[in-house]
């Protein structure tokens, strides 16, 4: 079977909010100096889904995808040492102000081209914009069958068993494949890449996809986002800090000055 | 029905259940959907599988001038699946300027669906809407709760999801009258669609759900194990509260993923938030910093939840916590006795 997954390469979004900045004007986050992306952390869990079904046995070819600027390559090459198969980067100068929705539009087009795909997965969301459209995009554009928030998958013949987080529990799904499983934290923590996969994966292919080569018409693109949705502000929100800090000499003289000041707010 | 550019035109809202009731998230939608109304109408609240003059007229009170309702049933069918049929029946007749989905589980996938489906554009996780120049403006957290985009959604219907506590709901008003219309679909083709095999709910002893809790007890990295939650359980006790987790203990597998508060878990709103071992992540204060206050246990004099709390203790909280549990049930037995409903947010 074919396994395609999903993946963006963005600013580390472990960057301590005190050092965390953006352009209010252009919108845009200000990148740390000599800072590396990464890979969004649901998409990397994604790949390790896909690696843990072939662990158990399933024959599988393991791509990965990414659209974004020519430096993704590097999370590419992070997902081939990872263990995955092959790769395709899409990266196209017109389109460089993508939003989700013309990103899944954009990785749809290309998907049908390289495909088909049994099993289709990428992160909940992405780590940075945090909006969890493009999984969903991909599968309505493909008219394929999406199940989200997943953490554990399993195939069994043309079907894949989903078990994914509800607000209040958990459920299993089964669904037809070829469909598309969207990754939560829950899955738990991705592999390391071991040195042997990492000297192998010079030797993988990545092959580079653009809006034409996947018959995009960029300009009709850029145009239809322009029309349907706009950025028109970014700003980090002002908190003042106020913290009342409780110290004494015993763990009693803290545990009764934090009582009497909660009882004080009638907190407790 | 009065027109004004300015107003959306019908706004209509995902009625999510919960035992049998609407969930206290769609009385917010309702609400947020009359406020960016204003005056304008209809605003229309779509349920499926439940009917009954007592849901109904209990939608109606909290601001629906129409329920649908869909005979479909969500329980065996995945519930995206059947909710976009049931939606399918009702845009077929009706053209609201916007749809309101709640940033639930089913929520988060079934909007942005419906936008790809529909041709129209979404904004997910809201925390606030407003109506300028004849479009939605969406106000949602990003990069980890670090930062705030306003988007403008340009299309009819505009669609967005809005997240728990982002808009008070109405006061229930029984006087209002309003209709009920039964829609048909055609339910979804379960061959081709997944179809749900197990569904596994979380019943928590105590049975306060952590999003209804007056008080919260949440663990994170710093307990240094699970043990660490058992004393958070006592604390918990003590003062009538639920016990929750950052994402890290959850991922740890120190306590059920249930417990998770934050960015990509639960949001919770207490009065009091005692954060034990928590660092206070952007992701993490998604979930709690609407608190009415926190209060911080942490080794870490340099935690950024120092920054977030109203109260803050420097400290291993292994030797702090066993102290506060002793003197706090010493506290409450000089308190006059409370009604037994305490543990549970008046809202």
């Amino acid at each position: 079977m074919r396994i395609l997954v999903c993946i963006k390469s963005i600013q580390n979004p472990e960057i301590a909010a005190s050092v965390f900045r953006v352009d209010e004007a252009r919108k845009e986050v200000i990148p740390l100096d000599g800072l590396p992306l990464v890979t969004s952390p649901f998409d990397e869990q994604a790949i390790e889904a896909a690696l843990r079904i072939r662990d158990r046995g399933q024959e599988c070819r393991i791509s990965v995808i990414s659209f974004g600027p020519a430096s993704s390559k590097a999370a590419i090459k992070r997902a081939l040492s990872m263990g995955a198969d092959d790769a395709i980067q899409v990266m196209d100068t017109g389109l460089e102000q993508a939003d989700s929705a013309t990103t899944a539009r954009v990785l749809a087009k290309v998907i049908q081209h390289a495909g088909p795909f049994d099993l289709i997965l990428a992160g909940r969301q992405a780590a940075d914009w945090d909006a969890g459209i493009v999984g969903c995009g991909i599968a309505e554009l493909l008219h394929m069958p999406i199940v989200t928030f997943a953490y554990a998958l399993e195939v069994t013949g043309a079907r894949v068993v989903v078990e994914r987080v509800l607000d209040d529990g958990t459920e299993t799904v089964e669904a037809p494949m070829p469909c598309v499983v969207t990754i939560s934290n829950e899955l738990g923590e991705p592999r390391k890449a071991t040195l042997k996969e990492t000297m192998r994966a010079a030797k993988k292919p990545i092959e580079v996809a653009t809006a034409e080569s996947a018959d995009v018409d960029s300009s009709k693109l850029r145009a239809e986002q322009e029309h349907m949705r706009a950025r028109v502000g970014l700003y980090v929100p002002r908190k003042e800090s106020k913290c009342d800090l409780i110290s004494g000499a015993t763990a009693e003289e803290i545990a009764r000055q934090a009582i009497s000041k909660l009882a004080a707010s009638k907190l407790i | 029905m009065p027109t004004d550019s300015k107003k959306p035109a019908g706004v209509l809202v995902i009625g999510e259940m919960e035992d049998g009731a609407p969930s206290s998230l769609v009385l917010e939608l309702l609400g947020l959907a009359r406020r960016l109304l204003d005056g304008n109408g209809p605003a229309s609240v779509l349920v499926l599988g439940q009917s009954g003059v007592t849901l109904t007229s209990a939608l109606i009170a909290a601001g629906a001038d129409r329920v649908y309702v869909a005979p479909g049933d969500a329980r065996d069918v995945y519930a995206s699946d059947v909710w976009l049929a049931a939606l399918h029946g009702v845009l077929a007749s009706v053209t609201p300027d916007l749809v309101l989905v709640g940033h639930t589980s089913l929520g988060a996938e079934l909007a942005p669906r419906l936008a790809f489906r529909l041709g129209a554009a979404v904004a997910t996780g809201c925390e606030a809407l407003a109506w300028e120049d004849g479009h939605l403006m969406a106000t949602r957290p990003c990069f980890g709760h670090k930062a705030r985009e306003v988007i403008g959604l340009r299309t009819q219907p505009a669609i967005a999801t809005v997240r728990a506590r982002a808009s008070d709901p109405l006061r229930l008003d029984a006087s209002r009258v309003g209709d009920v219309v039964t829609i048909s679909m055609d339910p979804p083709d379960t061959a081709s669609t997944p179809c749900v095999t197990a569904r596994a709910r979380e019943n928590r002893s105590d049975g306060i759900p952590l999003e209804k809790a007056k008080v919260v007890v949440a663990g994170g990295r710093g307990l240094g194990g699970p043990e660490g939650f058992s004393e958070l359980a006592r604390l918990a006790e003590r003062i009538g509260g639920v016990v929750g987790a950052s994402r890290v203990a959850c991922d740890l597998g120190w306590c059920p993923r249930s417990w998770q508060i934050g960015l990509t878990g639960k949001t919770v709103t207490p009065s009091l938030y005692i954060a034990v071992g928590i660092s206070g992540a952007s992701h993490h204060m998604a979930g709690c910093g609407n608190s009415g206050a926190i209060l911080a246990i942490n080794s870490d004099p340099e935690a950024a939840i120092f920054k977030e709390a109203r109260f803050g203790i420097v400290g291993d909280y292994k030797q702090i916590l066993p102290v506060l549990v002793d003197q706090l049930a010493r506290f409450k037995s000089q308190q006059p006795v409370t009604g037994g409903d305490a543990a549970v947010a008046s809202r």
